[in-house]
């Protein structure tokens, strides 16, 4: 069967590597000589480290940066000196200056902290002895997952312990407001872009000239976030193609004989930032990040945070992953230093490639027994009895295990103690009362309105759902399926495939869903689901098995939150949202729409409060031309094409055949 | 003028060209071969005497039937585990070569207890027997041009030197399909006669130049059927008149370029052509081939030589009807023929340019610290259009092969020389021996003005960080050309295989492309099996305005391999492609023969085939010219 064939493809996670824990030794020996131990990386072909000054003034000095100096200056009539310095400047405050001895102080000050905060820092050390490898036969850009404020410190951090080059990062401008730290992480080995340039020519050569050069020299590996900023919600997100673009190019230029992409899945037990997280997407605006406020996360260190997982995928060959996709003498013909934008089949090439690394960190994501509590809780959110809880995770493993999930549950452990230790973690999320496990809703301080009282549930739920989150990917393909099974009109697989293709289309900014992907994601869903005996094949028939009710009302209710949400948004589109509709405004609006429904009772989704929700799916329904954005003065509008939005309405509500839905969308 | 100046001058001046011509190229015996200028032979006695040119009808007389070049020189391992090269006609022959075995087994792990020899004589049985076409033979008999269908003529012009040819040489394996017929026109009217007659009787013409091709060019289509005929030029080797007031001579396309060169320097002139294979191949093959010769900053190459071409085609003869410096005429239709490399005709006679033999001639050379400022360096005398008749800049790796080559030293006190230049430049001014690179170079013209050209350059080095590095150094590096050859078979005789390749490319991809192809090249031998480390070395060659060719050498040991020329040619292959997105051409003159046919069209665009297979179809429909080169 073909499908086989082509899961098998893209089923490396079968075979992972083991972990070690890189506490434990710390536990044991001087933090002080470990901070001060020799450190003597291994670079890349051996070249010299490069100081930051001398990195500069390569920067300064480049043919690139010097035609978009000329250029600048010709449109501005400013005169190239003065440019110069403007370029000087910029890179200033961009350029990281590493320096070991800031290095040393957080090896000692983080290893201080990880010990109390953690149990574990566990990492692959087979993918830690490639990456040695790939660093000194390529360029080697990192790309961790980015869940926590945590993630590159605890990179750099770990690199230190095994004694690898130091990766330099690109971190958002909004840390340099933190006046000390800020110098801090840029003397680890952080650069600082600003989050929105987009039409500064000057910016852009000096910001992809730097990381250039970086790279061509392989002074350090590049570490960069794909998902461009920390998931609040841990579900991995669409990936940014802007720096990734910028660090493929000098392959495809010839530059450097390949590039190789290293995806780091970082999980954690329990995020830092969990309600931090909740309260940010219900719209209680995120704390400037300032020295102060981190150090009023002090407290945190109180808690136990259970462990983390650090895990180095395969470093993935950009010339390979190439080969046969674009064709690199199309690069022939014009001159390397003048900037040009991507040519479509590079676009499409990069895009595809960030997607697959996504993906890649999502695979090596390890999951805790917690996870798949939290789905089930989600799903019964009046609470349910502690046994059939215990029961029901367990029946769960073996589902998620079928499906190759990279679960760590603990060896030779009793379930109930599983169970157990895991609500004892997550106890801020759940508790156990007369034999009942339910959600905890945080105590209110005084008297509270009904708003304030569904805003306090709704951070539970958020919260808890963040943690279902980290499951969905495993579960995603065949879940969509089983939704489809349910509202297609027939068991045909034509009819189930539409509307398969359809909750595909819808759900692609909310979940990793490589562009053009939708066949083969089908036929894996079939697959995964066929396998674990919910569902048989016969001739051109889907249908569920005697056995596959209890599987496929679980994934119907897995991702019944992201209907019910969507839908949510449609009607607010339909019933309530007003002529000239700001972008601004939508998503306090369709928050307040949403509060009214749940108070009259007419709504039980909390999850449709969250903002990442309210955002993804405007842009399914951007996507769809169901709603259309016009520039006025300086506001953008939402033009709403009700009758589009009201039969995706229907067809997420199951009420309308998918077939139809595609007229409407004409 | 020229002509009426004194002429033991000129004498004096042909003897000094003679002399350094003999120094790097081989000692000519026959030294009363003159300039004849007479009508074809054939026409005005009917005979059918030999030519005094260097290449006899039978060529196996003096030439390796499976290797390169001359049967007396070759290179070997003595029983004291030395190199000596053989025979007379080189400056390194009848020398040891005291470092080369070193080199050889520390470069490819090769040893010389591993001998693969080669088969020694050419099992005549297994050549396929000769399909004639009886008609074509009978008129061409009445002709009386004289042909030959013996087996080992046959073979010989059906290859030429790339590796996979002849290691099946080597081997005793014969081609699939050999020419069923040699012929050798005397004159531009016999090939008249052979054309003619060929597409009479739909015979398929091959033309055979030097035989120095390295692009699969002579190998005869498995798929032909009808009768192949090579037409061997070689004997159409006169030069048939000089005008020296115009400085331009008239040439049988078929004479080979060290007899050029030789009987020009008898009265006083040169083209200044001298592409490295200028030993053997032909002014026709250079024609046909778009050749560059080493001297190109002062002569140019082929296409800028030469003044007027006559082709034999089966539409008939073209040429143009004066030899006016530059045309505005349409396309400049020499250029249909000026790489066409034997698909629409045979190149017979052409009209090129000398020049009156320089005066001065000075070799010299420059130490960099690293590959990087070499090229920098290049590219700078480029820009200041300031290059030598000749600069050329090896890697490290073929510096150390250039050493490796060193003759026995004669006396203690060279040795001692040696050893304070060795240190001066590693030890003194701190160049790592496994990154120093050299460029050699060779001065022409009037003492004077060499001297002159001479410091600009050396100047300009030093601002790379260039150190003058002597004469000796240079030259050693312009012998290492004729003879690299030789090595190979050298190579072949201990399981070594090797062969080089070439590109043109801009100058800011220069150091690019060279370390990506190197790169490449390592990869795929790993990847194909190859069990050690390949020697990869490249040379920046030839100097433009724009940018540079570029020349590979490559070359693995293949002990445990099946089948060593099949993973040769997959990695030269992916090579090629790697050069080619790298923004290298596809060749700068050694041409696409067969080997690199399917990059034409990405090459030169489905329109640019186009083009050319519209005049090919116009010039000849029938496919006479059948050796399906190019397109």
């Amino acid at each position: 069967m073909a499908s086989k064939t082509l899961y098998s493809q893209r089923d490396p996670m079968l075979k992972r590597d083991g972990f070690e824990d890189i506490l434990e030794e710390r536990r044991n020996s001087s933090d002080l000589k470990y901070a001060l131990r020799c450190y003597a990386p291994v670079l890349y072909k051996g070249v010299t480290p490069c100081k930051a000054n001398m990195l500069k003034n390569i920067v300064l000095q480049s043919d690139q940066l010097h035609y978009v100096i000329n250029k600048v200056s010709q449109e501005s009539g400013k005169a190239p000196d003065i440019i110069q310095e403007e370029a000087s400047v910029i890179l200033e405050e961009m350029a990281h200056r590493l320096q070991i001895s800031t290095v040393r102080f957080f090896a000692f000050a983080l290893t201080k902290a990880f010990k109390t905060l953690f149990q574990h820092v566990c990492v692959n050390e087979e993918g830690i002895q490639r990456l040695q490898q790939a660093i000194q036969e390529h360029p080697v850009v990192l790309l961790p997952s980015h869940r926590s404020y945590m993630d590159f410190l605890l990179m750099s951090y770990i690199l230190y312990t095994y004694d690898l080059a130091l990766p330099v990062i690109a971190a958002g401008m909004d840390f340099m407001g933190m006046k000390f730290v800020g110098e801090m992480l840029r003397m680890s080995g952080a650069f600082f872009i600003r989050r929105s340039f987009g039409g500064d020519k000057l910016y852009w050569a000096v910001f992809s000239e730097y990381v250039k050069t970086m790279l061509r020299n392989g002074f350090a590996p590049i570490e960069f976030f794909l998902e461009g900023t920390r998931s609040r919600t841990c579900k991995s997100l669409t990936p940014k193609l802007g720096l990734l673009n910028i660090v493929i190019e000098p392959f495809f230029k010839g530059e450097v004989f390949d590039v190789n992409l290293v995806p780091v899945s970082i999980s954690y037990e329990r995020i830092l930032e969990e309600s931090l997280y909740a309260r940010e997407l219900l719209g209680v605006p995120k704390p400037k990040e300032s020295t102060s406020g981190l150090l009023k996360a002090r407290r945190i260190l109180s808690e136990d945070y259970g462990s983390i997982h650090v895990y180095f995928g395969q470093p993935v060959s950009v010339r390979s992953l190439a080969q046969g996709k674009v064709n690199r003498s199309k690069y022939n013909l014009f001159p390397r230093h003048i900037p040009r934008k991507p040519m479509e089949e590079t676009q499409s090439f990069v895009n595809d490639t960030a997607y697959r690394i996504v993906r890649l960190q999502e695979d090596n994501m390890v999951l805790k027994p917690w996870v798949l509590m939290a789905s089930l809780l989600l799903q019964n959110l009046e609470g349910l009895e502690l046994s059939v809880l215990t029961e029901q995770t367990v029946w769960l493993r073996g589902l998620a295990l079928s499906y190759a999930a990279f679960l760590d549950w603990p060896d030779h452990a009793p379930t109930a103690k599983v169970v157990s230790s895991s609500l004892a973690l997550h106890r801020g999320l759940a508790c156990v009362s007369g034999g009942r496990v339910s959600l905890v809703v945080g105590e209110p301080l005084g008297p509270v309105t009904p708003e304030e009282a569904l805003f306090n549930r709704a951070v539970s739920v958020l919260s808890c759902a963040s943690y279902r989150n980290q499951v969905l990917h495993v579960f995603l393909r065949p879940a969509m399926l089983a939704v489809a099974m349910h509202t297609a009109a027939s068991s045909k697989k034509n009819d189930v495939y539409n509307c398969f293709s359809f909750l595909w289309d819808m759900f692609s900014n909310d979940f990793i869903l490589c562009p053009g992907d939708t066949v083969q994601d089908f036929e894996e869903a079939c697959y995964l689901l066929v396998k674990t005996g919910a569902v048989q094949m016969p001739q051109q028939d889907i249908v569920m098995t005697d056995i596959g009710q209890p599987t496929l009302s679980f994934f119907n209710g897995l991702l019944e939150p992201f209907l019910q949400g969507y839908q949510v948004v449609c009607r607010y589109f339909c019933e309530e949202a007003s002529e000239g509709l700001t972008e601004k405004q939508y998503i306090p609006a369709v928050r307040s729409f949403a509060v009214k429904l749940i108070l009259a009772g007419n709504l039980r989704c909390y999850e449709v409060l969250s903002s990442d929700m309210q955002k993804n799916a405007l842009a399914a329904l951007l996507r769809m031309d169901a709603v259309t954005k016009v520039k006025v003065a300086d506001q953008v509008t939402l033009i709403v094409n009700k009758m589009a939005v009201n039969s995706i309405d229907n067809i997420l509500g199951g009420k309308l055949p998918t077939q139809k839905a595609v007229l409407a969308r004409l | 003028m020229a002509s009426n100046s004194n002429s033991s001058e000129r004498q004096r001046i042909a003897q000094q060209r003679l002399r350094i011509i003999a120094a790097h190229l081989h000692k000519h015996e026959d030294g009363n071969s003159g300039i004849i200028a007479k009508e074809c032979k054939i026409d005005a006695t009917g005979s059918t005497e030999e030519n005094k040119g260097t290449v006899p009808r039978k060529r196996q007389e003096i030439m390796k039937w499976n290797g390169w070049g001359y049967s007396d020189s070759k290179f070997l391992f003595n029983k004291k585990g030395q190199a000596e090269f053989t025979g007379k006609r080189y400056r390194l022959s009848g020398m040891t070569l005291p470092s080369l075995q070193d080199w050889f087994e520390n470069t490819f792990g090769a040893s010389v207890k591993h001998k693969s020899p080669a088969t020694p004589v050419l099992n005549v049985s297994a050549v396929p027997p000769p399909r004639l076409n009886e008609a074509f033979v009978e008129n061409l008999k009445a002709t009386g041009i004289p042909f030959s269908n013996e087996a080992e003529d046959r073979v010989f012009r059906a290859h030429g030197h790339c590796l996979h040819e002849i290691f099946a040489l080597r081997e005793g394996k014969t081609f699939e399909r050999v020419p069923d017929m040699v012929v050798w026109p005397n004159c531009h009217n016999d090939v008249v006669k052979i054309v003619e007659l060929a597409c009479k009787h739909n015979v398929c013409l091959i033309p055979y130049g030097g035989g120095t091709s390295v692009t699969s060019a002579l190998e005869c289509p498995p798929e032909e059927t009808r009768c192949i005929v090579s037409l061997d030029t070689s004997q159409m080797n006169r030069i048939l008149w000089i005008d020296e007031k115009n400085l331009v001579a008239h040439v049988e396309a078929g004479i080979i370029g060290q007899d050029l060169e030789r009987l020009l320097n008898e009265r006083g002139y040169c083209t200044g052509h001298e592409p490295d294979s200028m030993e053997f191949s032909s002014l026709g093959g250079w024609v046909a081939t778009r050749a560059s010769g080493m001297k190109k900053n002062v002569y140019g190459n082929i296409e800028d030589l030469v003044i007027h071409i006559k082709a034999v085609t089966p539409r008939g003869v073209m040429e143009k009807s004066c030899q006016g410096p530059r045309m505005s005429t349409g396309p400049d239709i020499h250029h249909f023929i000026l790489g066409s490399e034997g698909t629409l005709g045979v190149v017979t006679e052409v009209t090129m340019k000398i020049r009156p033999i320089p005066e001065y001639q000075k070799y010299g050379s420059v130490v960099f610290p690293n590959f990087e400022a070499g090229v920098a360096c290049l590219r700078e005398v480029a820009k200041q259009r300031c290059a030598p008749a000749s600069i050329r800049l090896m890697d490290n790796k073929q510096f150390h092969f250039g050493h490796a080559l060193k003759p026995q030293v004669s006396s203690i006190f060279t040795h001692f020389v040696e050893g304070l230049k060795k240190f001066y430049i590693t030890k003194l001014k701190g160049f790592d021996p496994h990154q120093l690179v050299v460029a050699t170079l060779l001065f022409e013209g009037d003492r004077e003005r060499v001297l002159q050209h001479e410091k600009q350059v050396y100047d300009i080095a030093a601002t790379f960080g260039g150190l003058a590095a002597g004469e000796d150094n240079g030259q050693r590096g312009y012998i290492l050309t004729f003879v690299i050859a030789y090595l190979r078979d050298l190579g072949m005789d201990y399981c070594v295989v090797a062969e080089s390749f070439e590109t043109s490319v801009p100058w800011d991809r220069v150091l690019d492309l060279c370390q990506n192809v190197k790169e490449r090249i390592i990869r795929e031998c790993r990847e194909k099996g190859v069990q050690f480390q390949p020697l990869t070395s490249c040379r920046v060659t030839q100097t433009y305005d724009s940018g540079a060719c570029v020349y590979f050498y490559f070359a693995f040991n293949y002990r445990g391999l099946v089948d060593p020329v099949h993973t040769y040619q997959q990695v030269e292959h992916a090579a090629r492609e790697e050069i080619l997105a790298n923004g290298g051409s596809l060749s700068h003159h050694h041409g696409v023969g067969k080997l690199r046919k399917e990059w034409m069209k990405d090459s030169i665009s489905k329109v640019g085939v186009g083009m050319l297979k519209s005049v090919k179809e116009y010039v000849d429909p029938e496919n006479i010219f059948g050796n399906r080169n190019l397109l």
